[in-house]
């Protein structure tokens, strides 16, 4: 069981992740969208995008700084267990409480804003149950860490969850470093891997298209009629994903 | 010089009827899908009036279009593009549904189904993204022929400096109907502003497009373009915008609101401009100035030196042949009667308009004056200061100078046809007042009035050695034959952009009745959704209720 956890399990989500998005690019260009719902409502997507959004980018740094810097090394350059400790914490719930309020406005504009209520898939309400678990134990991930900080008994992820997750890339998986780790640690890594798993089939891909080129790019772009792909490629049908409305009495 | 040739179009706004003919016909052709209920790529609005989206010219509040920084420089107005990604997570300047209107439909349904009742059952109105009742308060049209401009009339953004001296009531108002597709500018704002690049201008005709397969739905163009000319599609999250008819126009024939527009106001022709020469053009200090800085960009192929060049860069003869042709150029440069609209924005639009002269004429005649007395329409011209104010705002910057132009040359026309009508000896003075002979005006009477379809349309075809990229040319699908499962919502297979094959186009130019028309499109089977299939022969031949159908 542990092995299959923590190991086969990240080794096929990172398959299914990495071949997945290779055929949406490949053959759904067309439904490769950020798939905004900004048209229909204004006023909660303002405050609440945001704030999810640019939470959800201070937890990428975060989680880069926690899993991916080996201990040694910032061990080596100096920097004291209490002071990264700190930073770690207090980024952390800045991030988290960002993320959560973000999600929970975003979350509450789809239910109630009829519209966009509408227009939200199944594909879309699978997804944001995974991501908001994931969120939801991220968040208890920080502050179960902040808390054990001061009443003494805590469990040190950089020392587990982290060595784990950098060996799954080294090709030397050591499932053994996370079974020891709490249910917490374990549940947002699994969840984790499972929305990684599910990635390229949902709305997530928008991720991927993030617009760095726009900034050194001219402003007006020229292109030949001729340059145009075939009909087919990269393009299909439009799957029907979404409902439409019918009238409805009421 | 980096010569390029521009597809433009103009339009006499003295002939349009506010039919909304132009409208429909492209909305069928292009929008009739859902995620596009709301989408006009062709409108036809009252002015004064607000527009669609309403107020969509307020650049203060909506920050379309560009600006000259404080160095001169040209840069978006809604900032530069940092400050466009950082906003990337919710657009602070995107219009929402209620600006443009909500969509709805009728429950026709309830007429049918009712049970036997005291009282008439009612259709009543749902809205088409909800599905729940609502109230119909806005739409594409609301205020079409100024109906309820009495009350909405003042916040048209045309008015501002000049609202005190407008009147909206009813005897002494002014009106007339401006039908606005994309400007397919020359500089456009709505290209500059996507993030993923995915908006591009075809280095061959100008034409500018959106790929779809690009495009992120970042919603970037939507505030760019200050003319509000780009949608999203609420279903697939991608922009959308007038294409220009492009499928049509590559084999030949215009774009689908001009083949159909009532009043045959519409032109289509090449111009030539110099590429280099934009960006330039576009950073004048003067908003004034825009209009005579745009026409200096533009090149004349009559002119043997500009023609060597343009061949040497690579435009085809017979492009060129028809760009010296080209209406467009006509009334642009030689009877200097066309204005860009909102030259201001600096995107250097290329839909240009001949301003209407009969709001001076109707208020003329309402005075008991000769309305087409030359004296008496110049000196109505200077006298209706109003509308000549109106105008230059929407045409000029507000520089009412071209616009008086125009209009004297408009009334000229006008007495000078008079007398060649009636027989009389036609004044050469009349001509000469407006700086033109006898013979130019009759030309231009000529092009305005009687032009025949090849003289309003000169449209070169697009290249045979471009050809395998053509949609139309080059779909893989034998056209008009096999059933229906090749196309529409029962098949998985990719939906080709055009909307009729030439083949098509010119079966059902010459067929009597569609019943002759293979492949014509089934509406029979098709549930709303997707893209109605094609019907087969067969199926045309036994269809029912078609007038004509069972001959
Ligand atoms: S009018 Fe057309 S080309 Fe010009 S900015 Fe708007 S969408 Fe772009
Ligand atoms: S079809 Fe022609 S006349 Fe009718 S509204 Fe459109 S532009 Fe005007």
């Amino acid at each position: 069981m542990t092995t299959f956890l923590w190991v086969v399990f990240p080794y096929l989500a990172i398959g299914a992740f990495v071949a997945g998005l290779i055929w949406r690019y490949r053959y759904d260009k067309f439904g490769w969208t950020t798939r905004s719902s900004q048209l229909y409502e204004n006023r909660l997507l303002r405050i609440g995008s945001p704030l999810f959004h640019f939470g959800l980018l201070l937890a990428i740094v975060g989680h880069a700084m926690g899993l991916i810097i080996p201990k040694a090394w910032t061990d080596a350059i100096g920097i004291e267990q209490d002071v990264y400790h700190l930073a770690a914490v207090g980024g952390g719930v800045t991030a988290g409480l960002m993320i959560t309020a973000g999600f929970i406005i975003l979350v509450f504009r789809r239910r109630t804003t009829s519209s966009v209520f509408q227009a939200t898939t199944v594909n879309d309400k699978v997804m944001y149950l995974i991501l908001g678990l994931v969120i939801l134990l991220g968040m208890w991930n920080t502050l179960s860490t902040a808390i054990g900080e001061f009443i003494g008994n805590h469990y040190n992820y950089r020392e587990g969850v982290s060595p784990w997750f950098r060996s799954i890339f080294t090709l030397s998986p050591n499932p053994d470093l996370i079974a020891s780790a709490p249910f917490q640690f374990q549940a947002h890594a699994f969840l984790a891997f499972l929305l990684l798993m599910i990635w390229p089939f949902t709305r997530l891909v928008h991720v991927f298209s993030a617009p760095f080129g726009y900034v050194n790019r001219p402003y007006i772009v020229y292109r030949s009629a001729g340059d145009r792909p075939g009909p087919t490629a990269g393009s299909r049908a439009p799957q029907g994903t979404w409902r439409s409305p019918t009238a409805r009495k009421g | 010089m980096r010569i390029m040739a521009q597809m433009a179009m103009v339009m006499n706004l003295d002939k349009c009827i506010g039919c909304h003919t132009c409208s429909v016909t492209c909305k069928q052709a292009w929008t009739n899908r859902t995620g596009t209920e709301y989408v006009w790529f062709n409108n036809v609005e009252t002015r004064p009036g607000l527009g669609y989206p309403r107020r969509y010219e307020d650049q203060e509040q909506w920050k379309g279009g560009w600006k000259l920084k404080s160095n001169g420089r040209l840069t978006l107005k809604s900032g530069g593009r940092l400050q466009r990604l950082a906003s990337i997570f919710s657009n602070p300047k995107m219009p929402g549904i209620k600006d443009y209107y909500e969509p709805w439909t009728y429950d026709y349904e309830n007429l049918l189904n009712a049970p036997a009742q005291k009282n008439f059952p009612v259709a009543r109105p749902h809205s088409m993204l909800t599905g729940e009742p609502m109230q119909v308060t806005w739409g594409a049209n609301w205020d079409d022929d100024l109906g309820g401009t009495y009350k909405h009339g003042v916040d048209d953004v045309m008015l501002a400096g000049i609202a005190d001296k407008v009147k909206f009531e009813f005897e002494q108002t002014f009106m007339f109907y401006l039908p606005r597709i994309c400007e397919h500018c020359l500089n456009p704002a709505c290209a500059a502003s996507c993030p993923s690049g995915a908006i591009y201008k075809r280095s061959e005709d100008g034409i500018v497009l959106v790929d779809q397969n690009r495009c992120r739905g970042w919603r970037m163009c939507i505030s760019g373009c200050p003319y509000k000319k780009i949608y999203f599609n609420h279903k697939t999250g991608k922009a959308e915008k007038c294409t220009f008819c492009y499928p049509r126009v590559e084999v030949g024939i215009p774009t689908v609101c001009s083949e159909t527009c009532v009043g045959r106001l519409r032109y289509i022709g090449l111009m030539l401009y110099d590429a280099d020469a934009v960006l330039a053009a576009a950073s004048l200090a003067d908003d004034q100035g825009l209009y005579q800085a745009q026409r200096d960009v533009f090149l004349d192929p009559r002119d043997p030196a500009v023609a060597r060049e343009a061949e040497r860069q690579g435009i085809p003869v017979d492009w060129l042949e028809a760009a010296r042709r080209s209406p467009v150029l006509r009334l642009i440069k030689d009877y200097e009667v066309a204005l860009p609209l909102h030259p201001e924005y600096r995107t250097m639009p290329m839909v240009w308009y001949i301003p209407p002269l009969s709001p001076v004429v109707t208020a003329l005649q309402e005075t008991g004056h000769d309305g087409e007395n030359a004296g008496n329409l110049f000196g109505a011209i200077d006298a209706l200061r109003i509308p000549i104010e109106y105008l230059a705002n929407l045409f000029t910057a507000g520089d009412v100078g071209p616009v008086r132009r125009v209009l004297d040359k408009l009334a000229a026309m006008r007495s000078y046809m008079r007398d060649v009508n009636l027989g009389t000896e036609p004044q050469e003075d009349i001509a000469a007042a407006v700086g033109m002979t006898g013979t130019e005006v009759r030309e231009m009477f000529r092009l305005l009035a009687i032009a025949k379809y090849d003289e309003r349309y000169v449209i070169p075809t697009a290249h045979v050695e471009h050809a395998h990229a053509l949609e139309e040319l080059a779909t893989e699908c034998p056209v008009g034959e096999g059933p229906g499962e090749a196309f529409g919502s029962r098949s998985g297979a990719p939906v080709p952009v055009a909307i009729q094959t030439l083949r098509e186009t010119k079966a059902r130019m010459q067929a009597d009745d569609m019943a002759q028309v293979p492949g014509s499109v089934s509406y029979l089977q098709w549930d709303g959704k997707g893209v109605p299939g094609k019907a087969t022969p067969q199926e045309v031949a036994e269809r029912p209720g078609i007038p004509g159908g069972d001959r």
